[in-house]
């Protein structure tokens, strides 16, 4: 059978087309931007004492990226460790446990969650999480590692109750009424059956929430301190996120080239990450 | 025929006489922390004068003094004063404005002044705690901006501590910094005059309290100078003549002002022009 020639349908494939490539077409420049602006950076200061550098210090011509790097994962792990539980949680309680009504409220506040843009969150943190942080530990000033990992784990929060809940809602049914039948509670249910035969999308969610701790600026800006040091829990803490946004406006030469090469890395970060994410998902 | 070459004479005139008749380019080069005093002139500067470009291009103050002699631009702008051999080397300086720091605390601080040798053990972290200064026992957090901040080199620059100034808190806008001190006991930060407002405490330095007339008298010390370099003025083009009296003129200072510096005080016979 002869399919007849559409000149709307294929008016519109094109269109559809075009707007795929636009997608494409500025992964494909930003990337390319991003290494060519990158890699002198690394040449001129030289690969490992750029990235294990222990000193940040453009006036005196040292660039070493070893505390934002440190900083960044310390603050992505800290985040995940204390949101990821309440995160999942959270999802099996809206997908699995929660009154319908009382869930109808629930999800709503969790879109609302997501909306908030960054630099609310940061605002709020430094004016009231900075104090507490500072009265709760007494320190000579709150803004630190620690600010950064709470207010990320908040706004990571969102992102992984989300892709949990959807993979949550997606386990058969039939395991479930299975396992009751057997006998299991509710929560036992919950915990040997629900969550192991979601486990990939879980996993989804956790990576994207740490995506999302990596990328965040703003927020972080606000409450980490920023001093380039090398990181503790309660030390003024420089991402590498905020290493480019807090320097790129004034640096020129050699410091504007390795700010480019922070965001570099940063980037490999980030694709490694959605590597990672692509690859759980196929799996699943 | 005739009555259209006299119009088209006309017309030149007019458009002559509209360019003020400084038409030209002055290329002004130095100082990156005279950036916002600087581009407020000439954005000032071309809303009265058409026809006359006036250039910027921040390389520092060394760059600029040394770019005026020889010859590569008109104005030199430089926020320290000429050493010996720049002068002898032809360089001359007119005071443009002054570049105060106010110095924050949290207003329960009950400290009101500082010597510039504890401001410096503060800024410095030799001294770590508020009771060594004369307030209550509590640490210092000491609060700043990034660097490359102008306010920051001003500062670091002013009290010899260029890159030795030990950060709790490293922020990246004045606002942030002064929203930092106001919500921290502990803290105490810098920021431009001009930006003070409410929710925090500015700190008197040496017994002087940062007002207009302190800051024109010399008597503030967290204060530098801005100067407006030529290599003398015989050579200079009118525009650039034109430029910098401008500059110091009386139209100019709210524009000083608002670009968060002071004017220098007026004398009675005007303002000197060599310092």
């Amino acid at each position: 059978m002869r399919r007849r020639f559409h000149p709307a349908e294929a008016g519109m494939r094109i269109a559809f087309l075009l707007c795929g490539l636009v997608a494409i077409a500025f992964v494909l420049v930003i990337t390319l931007y991003l290494i060519l602006a990158g890699l002198p950076g690394f040449g001129h200061i030289g690969f490992w004492d750029f990235l294990l550098g222990r000193v940040w210090d453009p006036a005196a011509g040292r660039f070493g990226i070893l505390p934002f790097l440190l900083a960044s994962l310390y603050g992505a792990a800290g985040a995940i460790l204390l949101g990821a539980p309440v995160g999942l949680l959270c999802a099996v309680f809206l997908a699995k446990l929660a009154p319908p009504r009382l869930a109808a409220v629930l999800r709503p506040a969790v879109e609302v969650l997501a909306g908030i843009p960054s630099v609310v969150y940061g605002l709020v943190g430094m004016l009231v999480l900075v104090p507490a942080v500072r009265r709760w530990f007494r320190l000579p000033d709150g803004a630190s590692l620690f600010a950064a990992i709470v207010v990320l784990a908040v706004m990571l929060l969102p992102s992984v109750i989300r892709v949990a809940e959807t993979a949550l809602r997606a386990v058969p049914p039939e395991y479930e009424a299975a396992s009751l039948a057997l006998g299991a509670t509710e929560i036992e249910t919950v915990f040997r059956v629900s969550l192991p035969a979601a486990s990939s999308g879980v996993a989804a969610a956790v990576i994207l929430g740490v995506g999302r701790a990596l990328g965040e600026a703003m927020a972080v800006l606000m409450v980490a301190g920023n001093g380039a040091n090398m990181p503790g829990l309660f030390r003024s803490v420089r991402f590498l996120t905020t290493a480019v946004a807090g320097e790129m406006a004034y640096a020129a030469g050699l410091q504007r080239e390795a700010l480019f090469s922070i965001a570099l890395v940063l980037f490999v970060f980030i694709l490694l990450i959605n590597g990672a994410l692509a690859a759980l998902l196929k799996g699943r | 025929m005739r009555r259209i070459l006299s119009l088209l004479l006309c017309l030149l005139a007019l458009s002559a006489c509209a360019s003020g008749g400084g038409a030209g380019v002055v290329n002004t080069n130095g100082s990156t922390s005279m950036e916002r005093v600087v581009g407020a002139l000439i954005e000032a500067y071309g809303m009265e004068h058409t026809g006359v470009t006036i250039n910027y291009s921040g390389t520092g103050s060394s760059a600029g003094i040394q770019g005026v002699l020889e010859g590569m631009c008109d104005i030199g702008l430089s926020s320290r004063a000429l050493r010996p051999e720049e002068e002898d080397q032809g360089a001359r300086a007119r005071l443009l404005a002054l570049d105060a720091l106010a110095v924050l605390v949290h207003p329960d601080n009950p400290v009101e002044t500082l010597r510039v040798e504890e401001l410096a053990a503060l800024a410095s972290g030799q001294v770590s705690g508020w009771g060594q200064v004369g307030g209550v026992q509590a640490p210092v957090a000491f609060i700043g901006r990034e660097a490359g901040s102008g306010t920051r080199t001003a500062f670091e620059e002013v009290l010899g501590l260029e890159g030795a100034c030990a950060y709790t808190n490293e922020l990246t806008s004045t606002g942030d910094v002064i929203a930092n001190v106001s919500s921290n006991p502990n803290a105490i930060g810098y920021a431009s005059l001009a930006a003070v407002g409410e929710g925090v405490k500015v700190l008197a330095i040496d017994g002087v309290h940062p007002s207009e007339e302190a800051i024109q008298a010399g008597e503030y010390p967290i204060c530098r100078s801005f100067y407006l370099v030529t290599a003398g003025e015989e050579g200079l083009s009118p525009a650039a003549r034109d430029f910098l009296d401008y500059a110091q003129g009386p139209g100019a200072e709210p524009y000083l002002r608002a670009a968060g510096a002071v004017p220098p005080a007026r004398s009675a016979s005007g303002r000197e022009g060599y310092p």
